[in-house]
């Protein structure tokens, strides 16, 4: 049997093959994620990606799984190629039998009566979900610090931020608690939080991965996706997630990629890769620059040509991005009144009026960042504000539209840092909402336009040793090309480092004492 | 509550020209709801005909209902509308817990339908166009019940009750102009307009058009100017008035009520007001201005609607005939006069008699009976006479009876009474209660015997000639047998007896 220790810092392609071949079960492996989950994740200075831990069902998953394999036939032939490799899921999708908060306290307690569509699918794939990981309440922040539920530590240094919202699942995947994860990414909460870990992340294109089942941010922008620590494994895990969804209106009908074959093709030769001359340069970290120029030297050398482009409306982006954002989530966070489940809160004098019990609930149940946004929201939709609020904002996102079209005219897949600093320390910017905006300068463009977004690790920063991330996008519906060129990078880095970058990762302090762990 | 001082009705209209509008809110009857595959169905048990997306769970998400799309543009057409290439739907923001999402999703900006007309035929035959600003897609709102207060207001009560399963129902809601010029007729238009989009609805088949169900309910602007000035007044809007009558009896008590406010000098208050059966008055609901924010915003989780020129005539094509080109055509048809034409309409029997004529009846008998005998016993049970349980067969069987002289005039009526009390078919009931009329002659020749003995100087001007005094002894066999004689029969048995020539 393989050592556990081993069997989880394996790719969930790896552990696909291993449990193909017979080597392992998934009894094995999902149990060796469990204890790394017990080891690692809870106490004071635990990982705390996790908000719940599905141990029975995750088992009696694998169990299913394993004991379909050992009978053989047409059952095991049929088994999906990801079935028995587990994964965690961001809080903020909704599962049947495990309680869904969306780092809030408005919804402790709260089991969703239905599966969101990509939990259904996981399910149909057979793949053992380990619990639901942590994230910034209702997915609105860059540090995972304003969950409800105490901030995640980034296992790089477990004084830092593993970014936001969807810092959960980056750190679960991170600190090999779990091969695969399912994040959100809305303005950058599957990169950002990919980047500052040193793991993989993508945004898949807009509409190709059902939102039935993600509790709205801001409908148009929303986006579940893939955390993995390979490319191929976010490739994986988008084929098991993606494709046409009834159940969302917006949900493209295409058929889906394969989007794996392009990852294990890997190929830049003759493409052009397009630098964007506003995301990078001022304003971005030394070290984050210069991993992101050592990556564009690594592609050149592959046989890609690096040409420069320039997106002039970015720098509108982030402040349309902060009107679209926040008018839509105060609409979809209106549900949230006490009245027909989670928290209801009667107020503490006074009538007991229907609108007085919700105005409490929402006080009570919402933290500051959220009530921030909901404020601000609902200013901007307020009526003599709507057009220059809300409707310049749809202008600007129609001008980075158009200025992804002009750069995709020149270029196959554009490229940029992920996030313009490496982590920051927990409590650093919690004071400061406009200095933790600017974290997500460089991911927000491509929810914008609903172009797809990848992020992989780009090395480690020379002035902190903390992880950098490299982003690369696409147009709309070619995520092959993400994986294809990812690939790519990824193996040129990896062969420099001589390995992953999570291999330089610290150890963590349970990380040597999981067979103790019950 | 205080009572608001009105003039009379004939003295407003001295003084004060009326503008009228209507928010005409209409059910459609698609299998499922407008946003989500829960069942669209009345009178279920609470909170039952719901799932995730009605009750606005987290992470649910809208699918537009494309049968009421169809419906949706099918009332388009039918109301001379244009239909839009593409329209969208908005939220429409507010907190209630009737609305699980706290925001409704309706169409704002951009109707599915816009620009049409309905001409109203008046009850004298007069025509009068109504100009339709737009009729447009929105979901319905749960029913609040508010328990322990008085009359079941919010006001005072203790706690309030939720049923979601109308939350989500498909509502098309139809936007008149402004309607100028209707001057004293303007009660009788208001519940002329609304009979005729219920009309409407319930003939393509798009809603049970049921407004004791809510199916189809009304919101009537009113507004006074005076004579001449063009500028409209201040209105009033009163909430779900919900029987024709009663929309004909709140646009005249609103006119009343204005122009009485009006005279006093003080400006009408622009406010809802709730309409009340009993007293047949308004009171004061809340305070409403065009400056209510709603937040509107385009719902961001659904994609336009595109509605092709070729489905459109698809569609087009599909839509049964106008009620008033078929009013038209029946009239003709059936030959009734315009006036036995209009108090059918007027009754409305038209599509029973229709019906019955279908089932083998001539047109004359058809009248007979609804007009004759079935709405006056609608009137007595306070029901339409459509929803009294008589079916055409029967009318048509009835009518059998009697042409054959197995039961007459008299006892059809009462064959009818059987049957409506549920005592089996007319011939069953004919059996049950001896009602067949008497055609064996001996029974008769002995009443005959009787009746004439009983007056013998009546018997003696018969003989002498004076043949309309024969009444009196057909009177008296009728009576002996209950009415059971054929009095044709015994007229001849006695002039026969008698040896007189008939």
């Amino acid at each position: 049997m393989t050592d556990t220790n081993e069997l989880i810092r394996l790719s969930a392609a790896r552990l696909a093959e291993k449990l193909r071949a017979g080597e392992v079960t998934s009894v094995q492996v999902t149990q060796a994620f469990l204890d790394r989950i017990a080891a690692v994740d809870g106490g004071e200075r635990g990982v705390n990606a996790f908000l719940h831990v599905n141990t029975e069902e995750a088992l009696a998953v694998a169990a299913e799984v394993d004991a379909i394999r050992a009978a053989g036939g047409a059952a095991a032939e049929e088994l999906h190629e990801l079935a028995g490799v587990p994964i965690a899921v961001k809080d903020l999708i909704v599962t049947i039998g495990q309680p869904t908060t969306a780092g809030s306290k408005i919804l402790e307690g709260w089991h969703s009566p239905y599966d969101a569509t990509v939990v259904k699918r996981l399910r149909a794939a057979k793949m053992p979900i380990l619990g639901k990981t942590n994230l910034d309440e209702f997915a609105m922040g860059s540090s995972t610090e304003h969950s409800a539920y105490g901030p995640t530590r980034n296992p790089w240094d477990l004084d830092r931020i593993p970014g936001g919202s969807g810092g959960g699942s980056a750190a679960a995947v991170a600190a090999f608690e779990a091969p695969l994860a399912l994040g959100t990414d809305t303005g950058g909460s599957i990169r950002q939080p990919g980047a500052v870990t040193g793991t993989v992340g993508v945004k898949p294109t807009y509409g190709s991965v059902s939102r039935y089942g993600a509790i709205a941010m801001a409908s148009s922008l929303d986006q579940i996706g893939p955390v993995s620590r390979t490319v191929l494994d976010s490739a994986l895990l988008h084929q098991v997630i993606g494709g046409h969804d009834p159940f969302d209106s917006t949900s493209l009908p295409d058929p889906l990629a394969d989007l794996a074959a392009a990852a294990r093709l890997g190929s830049v030769d003759g493409m052009k890769i397009g630098i964007i001359k506003e995301l990078h340069g001022e304003g971005y970290q030394a070290g984050v620059e210069n991993r992101f120029n050592e990556s564009l030297d690594l592609l050149k050398e592959a046989g890609a040509e690096i040409v420069e482009v320039s997106c002039p409306n970015f720098k509108y982006a982030l402040g349309a991005y902060y009107l679209i954002m926040p008018s839509e989530a105060s609409s979809n966070l209106a549900k949230f009144d006490g009245v027909r489940y989670g928290l209801r809160v009667l107020p503490e004098e006074g009538p007991l009026t229907i609108e007085r019990v919700m105005g409490a609930t929402r006080a009570a149940g919402f933290g500051d960042e959220v009530k921030r946004r909901i404020i601000l929201g609902t200013y901007a939709l307020s009526a003599g504000y709507y057009d220059a609020y809300y409707g310049s904002a749809q202008k600007v996102r129609t001008l980075i539209q158009r200025d992804f079209e002009a750069a995709f005219a020149q270029a196959d897949v554009l490229i940029s840092p992920t996030a313009p600093t490496t982590a920051f320390k927990l409590g650093e910017k919690l004071n400061d909402p406009l200095a933790m905006y600017l974290n997500d300068v460089a991911t927000i463009p491509a929810n914008m336009a609903g172009v797809p977004g990848l992020s992989l690790p780009g090395g480690l920063a020379d002035e902190d040793g903390l992880p950098v991330g490299i982003q690369l996008l696409a147009p709309a519906r070619q995520d092959a090309r993400l994986y294809q060129v990812g690939a790519v990078l990824e193996s040129l880095l990896e062969n420099k480092w001589g390995g992953p970058l999570l291999a330089q990762a610290p150890e963590l302090a349970g990380s040597t004492e999981t067979q103790e762990a019950k | 509550m205080s009572t608001d001082a009105t003039l009379s009705f004939e003295e407003a209209m001295e003084k004060y020209d009326p503008v009228l509008g209507f928010e005409v809110h209409v059910e459609l009857n698609t299998r499922t709801k407008m946003f989500s595959s829960a069942p669209n169905v009345f009178g279920d048990e609470p909170n039952t005909n719901v799932n995730e997306v009605d009750l606005g769970m987290p992470g649910v998400l809208p699918v537009v209902n494309r049968t009421a799309v169809e419906s949706s543009i099918k009332i388009g057409l039918a109301l001379n509308c244009k239909i839009a290439e593409s329209c969208t739907f908005a939220r429409k923001q507010y907190f209630y817990p009737d609305t699980p999402k706290n925001f409704q999703t309706s169409q704002y900006e951009d109707p599915i339908a816009y620009d049409g007309y309905l001409d109203i035929e008046l009850a004298d035959g007069t025509l009068f166009r109504v100009e339709i600003e737009r009729a447009h897609m929105e979901e319905d709102a749960g029913k609040l019940t508010h328990m322990g207060g008085a009359a079941g207001r919010i006001q005072g009560a203790d706690f309030s009750l939720v049923d979601y399963n109308r939350s989500g129902v498909p509502l098309v809601e139809i936007v008149t102009k402004p309607i100028e010029g209707a001057g004293s007729r303007a009660p009788e238009l208001a519940k002329a307009y609304v009979a005729a989009v219920r009309e409407i609805v319930k003939n393509l088949g798009v809603s049970d058009a049921r407004m004791e169900r809510g199916n189809v309910r009304c919101d009537a602007n009113v507004s006074l100017r005076p004579h001449g000035r063009e500028r409209f007044g201040i209105r009033s809007e009163t909430k779900n008035v919900n029987s024709l009558r009663a929309v004909e009896h709140a646009v005249r008590y609103e006119i009343q009520r204005h122009a009485a406010v009006l005279d006093s000098g003080e400006p009408v208050i622009q406010e809802t007001r709730h309409w009340h059966e009993d007293t047949r008055t308004t009171t004061s609901g809340r305070a409403k201005s065009d400056a209510d924010d709603y937040r509107y915003f385009p719902e961001p989780d659904l994609v336009p609607i595109v509605a092709s020129r070729e489905w459109v005539e698809e569609l087009r094509a599909t839509l049964p005939e106008p009620p008033a080109a078929r009013r038209k055509r029946l009239q003709a048809d059936w030959g009734y006069s315009d006036l036995e034409f209009r108090d059918v309409v007027n009754a409305g029997v038209m599509d029973e008699i229709e019906e019955t004529i279908a089932a083998g009846a001539s047109a004359s008998v058809a009248r007979k009976w609804w007009m004759g005998e079935i709405v006056g016993r609608a009137k007595n049970a306070d029901v339409d006479p459509g929803q009294l349980g008589v079916r055409p067969a029967t009318i048509v069987e009835l009518n059998k009876l009697v042409e054959a002289g197995k039961i007459n005039n008299k006892m059809a009526s009462e064959v009818l009474d059987g049957v409506l009390a549920g005592e089996g078919t007319p011939a069953e009931i004919v059996e049950k209660r001896g009602l067949a009329v008497v055609s064996d002659d001996g029974p008769l020749l002995e009443a005959i015997d009787a009746a004439l003995a009983a007056q013998p100087d009546v018997a003696e001007k018969i003989r002498g000639g004076k043949l309309q005094a024969i009444g009196a002894i057909v009177g008296g066999v009728m009576k002996a047998t209950r009415g059971q004689a054929d009095a044709a029969r015994v007229r001849e048995l006695i002039l026969e007896k008698l040896g007189v020539e008939g």
